[in-house]
């Protein structure tokens, strides 16, 4: 399967993917499909993915993902608030001198996004796996969609690549590489996107 | 910060020093009137007091009144305590007299001086707006009698005014130095910029008392712009390492990449968990006496079913003023530059002379406007400027900025204590507390310092700081009886904005609400009840609360509560209500009403200023975040975000504060407010949520 | 060390700095523009707010080597700038400051606020002010100042 390698390059980051993609559907059991599954929701509720898939009215931060601190808020868009906005803190790259991780249109995913509950806790993984594959929720994104979107978003690609805190020692990434990520969420579509009960 | 010995602000005693008044003001040629102040400006307002003060008595034309702070000198002590200092609320009450005689007296020249030149008598002149009206329309400015006025002898004897000729004092003048604060012109302490200057920071032990045992500063002398890197003392017998660069950035990077082995054996690792054990066992037993009035065995007599019995705690809590600590030095061999955001330039100026081996009066020592005290800049053992003197001892001939980081900041200590209690109340017939046995168990930060403070506070063993709010208390009771345990812990501590009042004044008027929520009393009636008649500075406000609040204090709705709180601090007396619901788990202060009875208000806004601003200082102590703990030795937090301040929706939405009319001399404003607060807001939760907080700050409601 | 055009308050300059150095500590210590405050650098307290391109920053989280081009407006350039003039006399007018020494990331807020958001609400205000820290407790006359500035800008 291919490998990503993601460099970052001045503000940019430039996403280089090896060959391969088959997406017909059918090409992976629902046993593999459900185990891609599992291996995809290892990734997306790590501390660098679900901190900002909230149910409630601010992100998290840290791998305890307490409520980000200093009142930051949500807002109306998911970029915080007027004068106080994800971008006074969050540049499009990971600013390691000073321990703020970055990446182009920091923000928080919608509500309909959210893989927690209103006490921060994390949803069960046949939950999130219908919340992911709910088109009415996801930005209508089909298999393909969403395997793009892992692909190629650059705030997923920053969880992989997450920079250094303040004391200088890197943040702790999702249990899969990227191209692991991506391998297994193309496994997980072409098996037909299955979800485990309940 | 609260260093008050029990002297009354009026007793001016006539053997104190006389003040030449042209040390305090200076008359320019263009109008302008440049006054001295002898505190520090931090935020309370004192350098629009004060010169408003002169400038009453001067009949100055406000429009060209300019303040400045005065350097360290001698002639700028304070006229009571002879100690050149900005704490304890004594800067209007204390420099009152005698900035009023400075301007009367200053006025008396100008007005000979005008008289001499007409020929006229002073009796024939009149002064307003910085001109001297005589006899038959002429007129002179006092620019231009300047000259010829400070040729004059000081007069000894001078009329003041009488209230009702103030057109000053009394009135709402904005601050003088406003706009500079918003057009970042204004320079702080840590704005200093001089030619050559370098910045140090300095690694302190992680544990107080730690030494340095083995340094490896390769990488750290290896970032660009990196001076030297050294050794230095720290407070208390501790060892540090100063990294002294071209700036702030520079020395940072190199101070995060220093390798230091500490020698952490041989001094005490304070341990939170483990102390809160140790004060509860103290706690329960009776200590050092500090009061003991009526029958100690009283309470004992009364039926279990009559008493209330409570424990408090209240963690370590720094004071974390906006801008950091700072001191900038150079150092010449024979002489020595100093600017410094001071609160205690007399001890400060002393301390850096002692470092380095000169006289006091071979450091030139200017005062510099700071962001924000609350009691950090004036530790009693000066260890900022002690530090930084030998930093620019090694470094002579440089100017040196020591600049603490907010991390520095956190961990660095002179916190104010914590504190546990331990009460038992007896109750009467009345619902009145008959018997009160009190124990009080925390640092002391008096103790063990010697002349001049030791002997002015300690009394029978006890700091009365410790013990202020409690031993002091107006209320009635009959039999009382006040103790504490004063432990010798490895934290260094110092006061905090209203000093033992924040602890004291919680239990004290948490406990009365419960007394009269107990004996189906109105909070407000029954403080008024419970009072000593002689209360006169606590009635005063109560009674004003009572009518300010009779509107909406009975009808707030359902999901809200109201809690009322009282203090009395330096002759200054406080009561506040609030009305409280709960949002997101945190208390909401939708309103909170405070009077008060500071005597004469010199300036009504800055008063108002002064009082919504303690209100929120106070607030510090209920936020979730807002205590310091140790773990092993070690400081837990390290920034703000693990020691949290009150933001702006932890505040009262609304405030109003309303001052007592009265004609009596000022008494203190700063730290009044600050004691009330917690108190009102936990009252009022308690009548939410039916629980009693008592330890401090406040988790998830 | 590296060289970085930058575009201040509408005048361009260039520092030779290393390329971590925040924009807070280039502004104060390179270019002696000390009207941005230093609170505590980890963007917990608004001191050191600027705009950078129009957007309120915390300068003390910017490594000087991520501003690019976007232009930087600071505290010492809002007297010219028709809505930070007004926040500013209101500031004034209402007395609203004490040490004083976290306004100048007040102001830098507040006119930031007031330019995205013409008439603000009480909850947009205390949202949009709610991270900037006030030791001195002066949030009652902040939020009193906003909207009184609100009024005279409408």
């Amino acid at each position: 399967m291919s490998g990503c390698q993601c460099l970052l390059i001045g503000g940019c980051a430039t996403i280089v993917v090896a060959a391969g993609g088959r997406m017909t559907a059918g090409q992976a059991s629902r046993a593999e499909g459900l185990a891609a599954w599992q291996q995809v929701y290892s990734v997306l509720t790590h501390p660098r993915c679900i901190n900002c898939h909230t149910a409630t009215a601010y992100p998290q931060q840290g791998d305890d993902r307490h409520p980000h601190r200093f009142n930051v808020v949500r807002g109306e868009t998911g970029m915080g608030v007027p004068a106080f906005t994800c971008a006074a803190c969050h540049q499009r790259v990971n600013a390691d001198s000073t321990g703020v991780p970055g990446a182009p249109g920091w923000h928080l995913a919608p509500l309909s996004m959210q893989w927690q509950d209103m006490r921060d806790q994390i949803m069960s993984s046949g939950a999130v796996c219908r919340a992911v594959t709910d088109r009415s929720k996801n930005d209508n994104l089909d298999g393909a969609g969403l395997l793009k979107h892992h692909e190629e978003e650059p705030l997923v690609l920053w969880a992989f690549q997450p920079g250094r805190g303040l004391d200088r020692s890197p943040r702790s990434v999702p249990p899969l590489t990227h191209g692991e990520f991506v391998a297994a969420t193309r496994t997980w579509v072409e098996a037909g996107l299955p979800c485990p009960a309940p | 910060m609260s260093l008050y010995i029990d002297v009354p602000a009026r007793a001016q005693s006539p053997a104190s020093p006389t003040y030449p008044p042209e040390a305090f003001i200076h008359l320019r040629p263009d109008g302008t009137i440049v006054i001295q102040v002898n505190r520090l400006e931090f935020g309370q307002g004192v350098q629009t007091a004060l010169p408003m003060i002169l400038a009453e008595e001067l009949d100055a034309d406000w429009s060209q009144v300019v303040g400045e702070l005065a350097p360290a000198a001698d002639v700028y002590k304070d006229p009571i305590y002879q100690l050149q200092m900005t704490g304890g609320s004594i800067s209007v009450p204390h420099s009152f007299q005698q900035y009023r005689e400075l301007g009367a007296k200053m006025r008396a020249m100008l007005v000979a001086a005008a008289a001499e030149q007409w020929r006229a008598t002073p009796a024939q002149c009149r002064t307003e707006n910085s001109v001297v009206y005589g006899p038959a329309n002429v007129s002179a400015r006092y620019a231009d009698l300047a000259n010829d006025a400070a040729r004059r002898s000081v007069p000894g004897e001078v009329r003041l005014k009488t209230p009702s000729e103030f057109r000053l004092i009394g009135t709402p003048v904005r601050r003088l130095d406003s706009r500079a604060k918003c057009d970042g012109s204004l320079k702080f302490g840590i704005d200093v910029d001089l030619p050559g200057l370098k910045v140090a920071l300095v690694a302190r032990p992680p544990v107080y008392g730690g030494r340095v045992k083995r340094l490896n500063d390769r990488e750290a002398r290896a970032v660009a712009g990196v001076r030297d890197v050294f050794e230095v003392p720290v407070m208390r017998g501790a060892t540090g390492i100063a990294v002294v660069a071209d700036t702030f950035w520079m020395a940072k990077q190199a101070r995060d990449r220093l390798s230091i082995e500490w020698d952490l054996s041989g001094v005490e690792h304070p341990d939170t968990s483990q102390m809160l054990t140790r004060y509860r066992e103290l706690s329960r037993t009776t200590g050092n006496v500090a009061v003991n009035r009526g029958d100690a065995t009283a309470l004992d007599r009364i039926p279990a079913a009559n008493r209330i019995v409570a424990d408090f705690s209240f963690p370590y809590l720094a004071h974390t003023p906006m801008e950091p600590l700072n001191t900038t030095i150079r150092f010449d061999g024979d002489h020595a530059e100093a600017w410094v955001p001071s609160q205690f330039q007399t001890m400060d100026q002393i301390a850096i002379a002692e470092v380095l081996g000169l006289e006091p009066h071979q450091v030139t020592f200017h005062t510099e406007y700071a962001g924000g005290g609350f009691g950090r800049r004036t530790p009693l053992d000066s260890h900022v400027q002690r530090e930084a003197a030998a930093i620019a001892k090694r470094m002579r001939g440089t100017p040196v900025k020591v600049v603490w980081t907010r991390e520095d900041d956190v961990q660095g200590g002179y916190y104010r204590p914590m504190f546990v209690h331990h009460v038992e109340v007896g109750i009467d017939a009345r619902g009145m507390p008959m018997a009160w046995r009190h124990v009080v168990v925390g640092q002391s930060h008096i103790i063990g310092t010697g002349p001049p403070w030791e002997g002015a506070l300690v009394k029978n063993g006890v700091d009365e700081l410790v013990v202020e709010g409690t031993a002091d208390s107006r209320y009635a009771i009959p039999n009382f009886h006040v103790s504490a345990h004063q432990p010798t812990i490895n934290v260094p501590v110092a006061q905090w904005r209203s000093v033992g009042m924040t602890h004291n004044a919680f239990v004290m008027e948490t406990l009365i609400d419960e007394l009269a929520v107990r004996a189906g009393i109105d909070p407000i009636a029954y403080r008024l009840a419970l009072l000593r008649p002689d209360a006169r500075k606590l009635r005063n406000p109560l009674t004003l609360l009572d009518e300010k609040t009779k509107r909406w204090r009975f009808s707030v709705p359902r999901d809200h509560a109201v809690g009322i709180a009282c203090n009395e601090y330096h002759e200054t007396g406080v009561a506040c209500a609030v009305e409280v619901s709960i949002e997101n788990a945190r208390p909401r202060i939708r309103r909170a009403t405070v009077t008060a009875d500071v005597g004469m208000a010199i300036n009504p806004l800055t008063l108002e200023a002064q009082f919504q601003g303690g209100i929120v200082y106070g607030l510090s102590q209920l936020v979730e975040g807002g205590a310091i703990t140790f773990s092993d030795g070690r400081v837990d937090q390290r920034n703000f975000d693990g020691h949290t301040p009150p933001y702006m929706q932890d505040a009262p939405v609304e405030m109003d504060v309303h001052i007592v009319p009265s004609t009596e001399p000022p008494t203190a404003c700063g730290e009044c407010p600050v004691p009330v607060i917690s108190p009102a807001v936990v009252n009022a939760l308690f009548r939410l949520t039916g629980k009693r907080y008592r330890a401090l700050p406040l988790t998830r409601l | 060390m590296a060289n970085y055009a930058l575009t201040v308050n509408g005048r361009q300059t260039e520092v030779n700095v290393d390329p971590g150095t925040p924009l807070l500590w280039v502004l104060r210590e390179h270019l002696k523009m000390t009207g941005t405050k230093y609170g505590c650098g980890i963007g917990a307290c608004g001191a050191c707010t600027v705009h950078l391109g129009g957007v309120a920053t915390r300068s003390c989280l910017l490594p000087v080597s991520l501003v690019g081009s976007r232009p930087i407006a600071t505290i010492e350039t809002m007297a010219s700038d028709p809505v930070g003039r007004v926040v500013q006399d209101v500031w004034v007018a209402a007395d609203v400051v004490q040490c004083g020494y976290c306004q100048s990331g007040q102001i830098m807020t507040a006119v930031a606020l007031l330019k995205t958001v013409p008439k603000p609400t009480d909850a947009q205000i205390e949202q949009g002010m709610g991270g900037n820290i006030c030791r001195c407790g002066t949030y009652v006359r902040i939020r009193q100042a906003i909207a009184r500035a609100a009024q005279q800008l409408g």
